[in-house]
């Protein structure tokens, strides 16, 4: 979705304002609102399904929100359409601990076990592909149709494009593209600088010469 | 193009009155009172997790990693080479550090992170971001115009420096080593880690001198 969280390269938001000695949380609710996102978020759905229901937030709402208002708002939207409330697991919730190992454990996006071979090797050019879905996706506007260079093959990691609409988690292979500022940003760029950024394989196509 | 046509940024500065805030703790209370009644998520977990990211998982993981990768060689290779594992031997891991990679920054290159989708974050090291890094003025400009929003932060970087922005749009997340302060050398590991900031593990601030 060309959504509005798609921020990359707009210049309209002012300069950067960091708040001294900020703490983790300014209110209780907002310590309330990040702990049921991370506990609960599981039962709620897929990571990329989660990430996407703060996308479908209205334009002007979203850039008025603070971070934890939009994970107050994504909880209320995706408790209400998973009808979750209505059908109530049948396991008992987890206890601290075993949730506290899951803190520490992580949940890994790799899936080694469906490893594909990848087609593109570090240092081969590639474009990142003009697309446009209407659904979830990774593939940020700022460098879709952009000539990059593959970087790093980080494995096989489960595609959000698919994941985020109970499509299965179609694995497949994850890259680092390196992007020169100019390619993004045209002649005003520094020629020394460059962007690096996490691509999937479906996002890419070869790129043999410009 | 490190000067401002917007306004002062609206979007951070405190804007909630107190009728706007207790609306926000009743919607919170209401869906925490939801999730509970069903037994989908317990009110004492909600709390260890709130305990553990303002408590347990902070900057200071992070720095201590730094620290021991100034004072220890092949500990910086095995980070630079695979630096969820090398975290993970200190102890860190977790949610959204599941595939960590750490950038160092040298006398010839800087790394700064963003994530311009939403506000992907390396919990484990880093605890949980700062209102600016979630900023849309951040996501959106850092990519663009990566020495102005640096100048934002008091950083100059020379024009002979490469800038590399790494835009954390899948799983990955990463991890800035910053350079050692100039007299690194007469200090410990332990002194070294009380010089690191989470800006600086961003890349959007230089370790000062202790």
């Amino acid at each position: 979705m060309n959504g509005i969280h798609d921020l990359g390269g707009m210049t309209c938001f002012g300069p950067v304002e960091a708040e001294p000695d900020e703490p983790v949380f300014h209110s209780d609710w907002e310590r309330r609102v990040f702990a049921i996102n991370v506990a609960a978020g599981a039962a709620v759905g897929p990571l990329d399904y989660r990430r996407h229901g703060i996308e479908r937030m209205p334009p002007d709402i979203y850039v008025r929100s603070s971070y934890y208002e939009k994970w107050l708002a994504r909880m209320e939207l995706l408790v209400a359409e998973t009808g979750m409330l209505d059908h109530p697991p049948k396991q008992p919730a987890q206890s601290p601990d075993e949730f506290e190992s899951i803190v520490y454990a992580g949940r890994p996006a790799n899936r080694d076990d469906a490893r594909a071979a990848p087609h593109f090797a570090v240092g081969d050019r590639v474009r990142a592909l003009n697309l446009n879905p209407t659904g979830h996706t990774r593939l940020p506007r700022y460098v879709r149709g952009r000539v990059g260079q593959i970087h790093r093959l980080h494995g096989t990691h489960v595609f959000p494009d698919t994941n985020a609409h109970g499509q299965g988690e179609s694995p497949q292979p994850l890259y680092n593209v390196r992007f020169a500022a100019t390619e993004l940003w045209g002649p005003a760029a520094s020629a020394r600088d460059s962007l690096y950024i996490d691509l999937w394989e479906d996002y890419l196509e070869p790129c043999e010469s410009r | 193009m490190s000067t401002h046509d917007a306004p002062p940024n609206p979007y951070l500065a405190p804007r909630r009155t107190a009728d706007e805030s207790r609306e926000l703790e009743a919607r919170v209370a209401k869906l925490e009172r939801a999730l509970t009644d069903r037994g989908i998520v317990t009110r004492e977990t909600l709390d260890r997790v709130v305990d553990l990211y303002e408590h347990d998982i902070g900057p200071m993981n992070g720095a201590r990693v730094v620290a021991h990768a100034w004072c220890d060689p092949e500990f910086r290779a095995r980070l630079l080479d695979d630096a969820t594992a090398a975290i993970a031997e200190l102890g860190y891991s977790g949610l959204q550090g599941e595939h960590m990679v750490a950038v160092e920054n040298t006398s010839d290159v800087h790394n700064v992170v963003v994530c311009t989708l939403c506000s992907c974050y390396p919990w484990p090291v880093l605890g949980l971001p700062p209102t600016w890094y979630k900023s849309p003025a951040y996501r959106s400009r850092v990519v663009i115009d990566p020495r102005g929003v640096l100048a934002d932060f008091g950083l100059t970087i020379p024009d002979d420096v490469e800038i590399r922005v790494w835009d954390s749009s899948a799983e990955i997340r990463y991890l800035v080593l910053p350079e050692p302060p100039a007299n690194a050398d007469s200090m410990d590991e332990e002194a070294l880690a009380a010089l690191v900031t989470r800006d600086a593990m961003i890349g959007v601030a230089k370790v000062a001198a202790g």
